[in-house]
């Protein structure tokens, strides 16, 4: 059963389109993530399903009703700021006990209610607080309390972990995760942030420049990633793009990745080739954990396996891995190695690809072929 | 006040030097204290004097005598334009003024920052800005448009007259303050509330209006003083019995027949001066601290 269902979506300020054609439809209990960069529209989509903006033209159904001229606070949803919104001059009690009190439950219910979530949420000795007594992450939660409070059919996340500092960002994460998976409430969840999405989400939906690049797991989205803008927005460090050619060579495929002077000749998995054709010119999608040392203990394992030479330009250890910028022709192309394996600068190293896992994007239309 | 412990520009030297800089500093300090003083304080001190001794000494000297009469005669035997109430009829006039005044026009300023910066519309803002023209516009320029309308309503010469006038040419200085002041509450807890059900009622009364304390205060005490200094529209609006205090108090000098009782004169003006001197001697740094804050965390 469907949870949210959006048709043909469009959203005009003046005349600049911000939406553009946005199709989604969200299962009951999925998780989704809306990610983009900034300026994509998700956080105007988000709006527009809050009913805090109007739509264009198009349709939104929450649940089987179609919602587009209902009031927020007739949507049955409960939204999540960025800046938590906390009532300023109310008590966290009244905070949470505020959307309850405007639609008239009853102080039983209320009561109920209220120590259920802050129960939850861990809450209950600050209940007799202002938001200006709290620190960044016990607004976070209050504001969730807030939401939770309610039971909605929709809950809203707009980037709520932004204004927290990296650490707490991730226990807070956690946090989210761990509360959908006991609650398993539909929740529409809006981030810049990728490894939110990647970590969050029961489906992602990737936008960019007013449209849905692709809505899909997060697996999927990660490995076979709709098109170019996808493939380098999803994962850190991004996604190496190398102009190449398929060409067949003896039995078997090959990508041929143009370079100065020399011609880099990759194997292909056939079906690549069979779906691709011979002698198209593509863009090799290369992520950088399938760029590494070579090593012949390896090689059995993976049967596409092409190797490169390439001299190393800059040499980045984080600690987990070592990031490591070479040169392939007149391109800066980052490859993952463990820190053990790291290589020095002005070396030139011999890198494994691991060709199985490659994507391959129309040069035209920085599609996925 | 922020940081006692900052920098003092007048400490950095050697013992001599900062002590002669202090000094210079205070005695030009205290030197332009007085010369502001001066007036309230001649005013006071002739006040409590009898009429001999101001036209023996001069209108600026010490009492040689000390009586509280003038005042009393002041505020309810003084004959003012006629009638020998005193200045007590009139100071009532400017209360029964003021204060429906201050409460509408703040009240109103409210209601219109919150329309304003809350729930904008198309055309709102150049709405804001034509109100905000008033802010500039002088009094004389509406004298004759006010006859009018004032004539339509069968308002003139009325205090009820005086508090609609101060209330539409207040409303450009209420919706100003409150409007800037509203901007500054983030949007988010307008959605927030929007999503919680609350109306825009609610959404004033229970969110708006508590965060609102710094700016009515400014409000009020700007609207008070104002209104009850106000001159023009009194004395152009409002003749005999309905003259509010300020314009009753032309009629103290413009007496003509007898002598000017100086000291009568001087406790009337007082008591017409003393409700502004007192909402500022106790909301003056609530009123500067609400002008300085920039709102809400």
């Amino acid at each position: 059963m469907a949870s949210l269902t959006i048709r043909n979506l469009n959203k005009s300020f003046g005349s600049t389109a911000v939406l553009k054609g946005i199709d989604l439809e969200v299962k009951t209990g999925e998780f989704v993530v809306l990610v983009g960069p900034s300026g994509c529209g998700k956080s105007t989509l988000l709006a527009m399903i809050a009913g805090l903006e109007s739509v264009s033209s198009g349709e939104i159904r929450i649940g089987e009703r179609v919602v587009n001229g209902v009031p927020p606070k007739d949507r049955d949803i409960a939204m999540v700021f960025q800046s938590y919104a906390l009532y300023p001059t109310m008590t966290v009690r009244a905070n949470i006990t505020f959307g309850m009190e405007s639609r008239g439950v009853p102080k039983q219910a209320q009561a109920e209610a209220l120590a259920r979530v802050a129960g939850l949420l861990q809450i209950e000795s600050l209940l007799g607080r202002k938001p200006s007594q709290l620190s960044g992450g016990q607004r976070q939660r209050v504001a969730m309390g807030r939401a939770l409070v309610r039971d909605p059919a929709l809950f809203l996340f707009d980037e709520p972990l932004s204004n927290l500092d990296a650490k707490l960002r991730v226990e807070m994460r956690t946090e989210i995760k761990k509360l959908y998976q006991r609650l398993n409430k539909t929740t529409i969840y809006v981030t810049h942030d990728q490894v939110e999405a990647m970590t969050l989400a029961s489906r992602i939906a990737v936008m960019h420049q007013g449209r849905l690049q692709q809505f899909a797991e997060p697996r999927t989205v990660y490995d076979r990633p709709a098109n170019m803008f996808v493939a380098g927005f999803m994962g850190s460090p991004p996604m190496n793009f190398l102009p190449a050619q398929i060409a067949v060579s003896g039995p078997a495929a090959v990508v041929i990745a143009e370079s100065e002077g020399q011609a880099m000749r990759l194997p292909l998995p056939d079906k690549v080739v069979a779906s691709a054709g011979e002698g198209r010119r593509v863009i090799l999608g290369i992520r950088p954990e399938n760029l590494t040392r070579y090593d012949r203990r390896r090689t059995e394992e993976k049967p596409y396996l092409g190797t490169i030479q390439a001299p190393v330009e800059v040499v980045e250890p984080t600690g987990a891995e070592t990031i490591t910028i070479v040169r392939i022709g007149s391109r800066e192309v980052i490859a993952l190695f463990e820190p053990d394996a790291a290589p020095a600068v002005g070396e030139t190293v011999t890198l494994a690809v691991d060709m199985a896992k490659v994507c391959l994007f129309d040069p035209e239309t920085e599609m996925l072929i | 006040m922020a940081d006692a412990a900052a920098y003092d520009p007048l400490g950095a030297a050697g013992t001599w030097r900062r002590n002669r800089a202090k000094l210079v500093v205070y005695a030009l300090l205290s030197l332009f204290a007085l010369y502001y003083l001066l007036p309230l304080g001649v005013v006071v001190l002739n006040s409590f004097r009898d009429l001999p001794d101001i036209s023996r000494n001069g209108l600026i000297g010490l009492p040689h005598s000390f009586s509280l009469e003038y005042w009393s005669a002041a505020w309810n035997k003084f004959c003012v334009g006629g009638t020998c109430l005193g200045i007590e009829p009139f100071f009532f006039n400017s209360v029964a003024m003021v204060v429906p005044a201050t409460i509408i026009s703040t009240a109103i300023g409210s209601i219109n920052g919150y329309v304003l910066s809350k729930w904008r519309f198309t055309g709102s803002e150049t709405l804001f800005g034509l109100m905000t023209l008033g802010v500039f516009m002088p009094g004389q320029m509406v004298l004759l448009p006010w006859a009018r309308v004032l004539g339509w309503l069968g308002l003139t010469n009325s205090t009820s007259g005086l508090v609609l006038i101060h209330c539409v040419q207040g409303l450009s200085f209420t919706t100003l303050f409150f409007r800037n002041y509203y901007v500054n509450i983030p949007d988010d807890l307008i959605k927030a509330a929007r999503i919680d059900g609350a109306g825009f009622w609610r959404i004033f009364r229970k969110i708006v209006l508590p965060l609102s304390p710094p700016i009515m205060i400014v409000t009020v005490i700007w609207q008070f003083t104002n209104i009850w200094n106000e001159f023009l529209f009194a004395v152009i609006f409002s003749s005999g019995t309905h003259q509010p205090i300020t314009a009753a108090l032309i009629a103290l000098s413009a007496g003509g027949t007898s002598v000017h009782q100086y000291n009568i004169e001087s406790a009337a003006v007082l008591i017409a001066a003393l409700p502004p001197l007192l909402v500022y001697f106790f909301g003056g740094r609530y009123f500067l601290r609400g002008l300085t804050q920039g709102a809400i965390k």
